[in-house]
């Protein structure tokens, strides 16, 4: 047998291929430190001030959304803590700068799927980020204002495949923004509705439970919110978690095979029409 | 016009001490046409910065045009144009002529003296195709015309480029290099520049610094500099000759009446 | 300033060139910034008070931070481009203009995008004060707090730009001061802890860009029961903020100036 068929039998390449991503995507972070040690304090420092005009909040209105004041303190200290990972604020991947130069034509052609090697590393930076990122201001958030901690290891397990699926999600939704650059002139005009779509549907500004009717409902069916308001629910124990994991999956699925789609659409675009 | 009397400069990196430049002592008069050599991380950009008011010596005093660089920033600014070979002083996005209605504002040049300057630099330069292309689309010889030409809409006596023929084409080499000669005979513009390339020295310095490790290692004619070496007759090998045994003039004191390198610092 | 004001508007006749792009970014610059109008009406149609205070009052408040800090934001947060600028060489190149460093920051490649911001600042303003009814004998002092809400805002950023010459690779950093300032003053402080308010009155002042004077203008005693005459304090403290920041500017510079980063 040549060599080559054995390593391929012995060492799946595909697996390693993106382990290798994960890990490129990690490292790749990893040395810009100082930027996301600013990042874990200027989310920390809005983390504290968004939580007190919640707590105003809650105290002129105890039990509002089914949150009390310390449920309505952890949720604003948990949706800082998934800017970083989640790239909320849009942005993180590669793709969006290698569209704008024109190398996304080398990164078509390549054997292994696009969205599958984006999304390994993006992965690697989440996985960094969460390190870096979240858990400053959750901790900070805990000395500073008190913050709910989960006592049942079946939450912390729901929360962790919850907080995984809003990364994928997030993934989805940035790698559709970008690979959207390939049919606009000016994408930043995409990148803002993206912001403020993102900001302001999942959670971050305030909480969809207190989103008036029918505005709150709706928001609670898109996309955005299975990325911050369903995650927070499921640390919270505020939401049935087989029914949020679903949920969660069903949009990562539509945003991921969307990608896909796109990716085609673009390969058709750059590699066959020349641009 | 440039009084450097005993400069220094270290750098404190990784808690080690580095002396870039080291008791660096020398004298331009106005209308001087002053070459700049020296190998690689020799301490010509340096010499520059600090010349330039971007970088405070740590020891020694600088005047330039009679004032102090690092006191009287401003004023030493109006006084000297700088040209970067390496990057652009000029802004990327905005078409030439945008480029240089700034520099008209930051040097509060008067439209009509400006217009004049301009009209001069533009044809002497032929810049007229590309004014209205952005800083970024332009080649690196239009860039660096560009770039000359911002650094005297506001008629400095005192012109300093660090590597102004880099990368160049010989084409474009040749027509900054006539345009800077031109400049210094017809103007009276003092000028000092930084460069690797020997070209540049033979074809424009009456004068040539060499700095090595920090230090003055020859302030001399060109002929004085090619007298150096006995047996080399082109520039290019007695620099290299010169850059090759650096170590050796560096350690070796002068011997008076002896014919060295190193007698004039 | 007057090199200011002739630079920004060069830039605004270049941004000016590309209309569409140029109408594009102020819409979303305006919507982006309608989305915080639009969370102070979700938090009141929860309730009737916050920390206090009614709807008008908390649009007035909004009103007052929003107008001076967008305007400031406009014209001078470009400097939180600073450690671009180190890093890019081009900070090298303005220490060759014979213009001051701060001026020649904030003039780079100013857009005027942002104005959409200030116009809708103003606008919630407008409508506050047409619900609340302030005496004249009053309102005198809402161009005051504006203005020196202006130059409070405007000294953060330079703090900002000149802490950038020391953490030159963490700029982030200056967002938590700047945004968060101007997040900060959004909302009545009572909703804040009063160590925090203390800290916003006595350190960094962003009590007196709308809080103190603003109790004057609403004709309320400070729940905090600070001194009365703080309210009138602002342009003192606008003044020494502009000092302090003036000096960590020239700091910065100095610090760029002799370790050559």
């Amino acid at each position: 047998m040549p060599p080559f068929h054995r390593r391929f039998l012995t060492q799946p390449p595909l697996l390693s291929l993106y382990a290798q991503l994960v890990r490129y995507g990690f490292r790749k972070h990893a040395t810009y430190w100082g930027a996301a040690a600013a990042g874990a304090f200027t989310n920390t420092v809005f983390g504290v001030l968004r939580a007190y005009v919640l707590i105003a909040l809650w105290r002129a209105r105890p039990g509002l959304g089914g949150y009390d004041i310390t449920d309505a303190v952890t949720f604003c200290f948990l949706t800082q803590a998934y800017i970083g990972p989640m790239q909320v604020f849009g942005g993180g991947l590669e793709v969006a700068q290698r569209i704008r130069t024109g190398d996304i034509a080398l990164d078509l052609v390549r054997p292994a799927p696009l969205l599958l090697w984006s999304l390994a590393q993006d992965l690697g930076r989440a996985g960094y980020l969460f390190l870096a990122r979240s858990l400053p201001p959750t901790v900070a958030g805990a000395l500073l204002l008190g913050i709910v901690l989960p006592g049942d290891a079946a939450v912390w397990a729901a929360f962790a495949a919850s907080f995984a699926l809003g990364i994928v999600i997030s993934f989805g939704w940035r790698y559709i923004v970008a690979m959207a650059t390939c049919w606009l002139r000016d994408d930043r005009g995409l990148t803002v509705v993206s912001l403020v779509l993102t900001t302001f549907f999942s959670g971050l500004t305030l909480p969809l439970v207190i989103f008036p009717e029918p505005l709150g409902t709706i928001a609670g069916a898109l996309p955005w919110a299975a990325m911050v308001q369903v995650p927070a629910d499921v640390y919270l124990g505020k939401a049935d978690v087989p029914g949020a994991l679903a949920f969660q999956a069903m949009w990562a699925a539509v945003l991921l095979s969307l990608g896909a789609l796109l990716t085609r659409a673009a390969r058709r675009k750059v590699v066959i029409d020349g641009g | 016009m440039i009084d450097a009397d005993r400069i220094g400069r270290s750098f404190r990196i990784r808690g080690a001490t580095v002396h870039a430049v080291r008791d660096l002592s020398f004298h331009v008069a106005a209308g001087e046409f002053v070459g700049c050599l020296g190998p690689n991380g020799a301490g010509k950009s340096t010499t520059i910065k600090m010349l330039t008011g971007i970088l405070a010596p740590t020891s020694g005093r600088v005047a330039v045009a009679g004032l102090d660089p690092t006191r009287r920033r401003t004023a030493v600014a109006r006084e000297i144009g700088v040209v970067f070979g390496q990057r652009t002083t000029l802004w990327w996005d905005l078409p030439l002529r945008d480029s240089f209605e700034l520099v008209r504002l930051l040097y509060k040049v008067d439209r009509a003296r400006f217009r004049e300057r301009l009209g001069e630099l533009t044809e002497r330069l032929r810049l007229g195709e590309f004014l209205a292309t952005p800083v970024r689309q332009l080649s690196l010889g239009q860039r660096m015309r560009g770039d000359i030409a911002a650094a005297l809409l506001h008629d400095p006596s005192l012109l300093v480029l660090d590597e102004p023929t880099i990368g160049l084409d010989v084409v474009s080499k040749a027509e900054v290099r006539a345009f800077l000669r031109d400049l210094n005979t017809e103007r009276g513009t003092t000028v000092l520049l930084t460069t690797h390339d020997v070209g540049d020295v033979e074809r424009l310095c009456r004068r040539v610094i060499l700095i090595d490790h920090g230090r003055l290692a020859f302030d001399g004619t060109v002929d004085e500099l090619r007298a150096t070496v006995p047996g080399e007759t082109s520039i290019e090998d007695v620099v290299a000759h010169l850059y090759l045994n650096s170590s050796a003039l560096r350690t070796r004191p002068p011997r008076p009446g002896e014919d060295s390198p190193t007698a004039t610092a | 300033m007057r090199v200011y004001l002739l630079l920004i508007w060069t830039w605004t006749r270049a941004a000016a060139r590309y209309p569409t792009s140029f109408a594009l970014m102020t819409v979303a610059g305006t919507v982006t910034a309608g989305l915080e109008v639009a969370a102070i009406w979700i938090v009141f149609s929860n309730t009737t008070t916050l920390g206090g205070f009614d709807v008008s009052e908390v649009m007035f408040l909004y009103g007052t931070a929003g107008l001076p800090f967008s305007v400031a934001d406009l014209l001078f947060s470009n400097t939180d481009r600073i450690s671009q600028h180190i890093k890019a060489g081009t900070f090298d190149a303005m220490l060759v203009r014979p213009v001051g460093t701060f001026v020649q920051i904030a003039a780079d490649r100013f857009t005027p995008h942002r104005a959409g911001r200030v116009l809708q600042a103003a606008i919630v303003l407008g409508v506050a004060l047409a619900r609340l009814d302030v005496p004249a004998s009053r309102a005198w002092m809402i161009p005051v707090m504006v203005a020196c809400g202006i130059v409070i805002f405007t000294s953060i950023w330079a703090l900002g730009g000149a802490l950038q010459f020391l953490l030159t690779d963490a700029p982030e950093v200056t967002n938590a001061f700047t945004y968060g300032g101007g997040t900060l003053t959004q909302y009545p402080l009572t909703v804040y802890g009063a160590d925090l308010v203390r800290g916003v009155t006595y350190v960094l002042p962003l009590a007196f860009v709308n809080w103190q004077p603003g109790l004057y203008v609403l004709g309320r005693a400070d729940p905090m029961g600070l001194p009365y005459a703080l309210r009138f304090l602002s342009p003192a403290a606008a003044a020494a903020l502009a000092v302090v920041a003036a000096f960590a500017w020239r700091a910065g510079v100095r610090r760029y100036r002799s370790t050559g980063s």
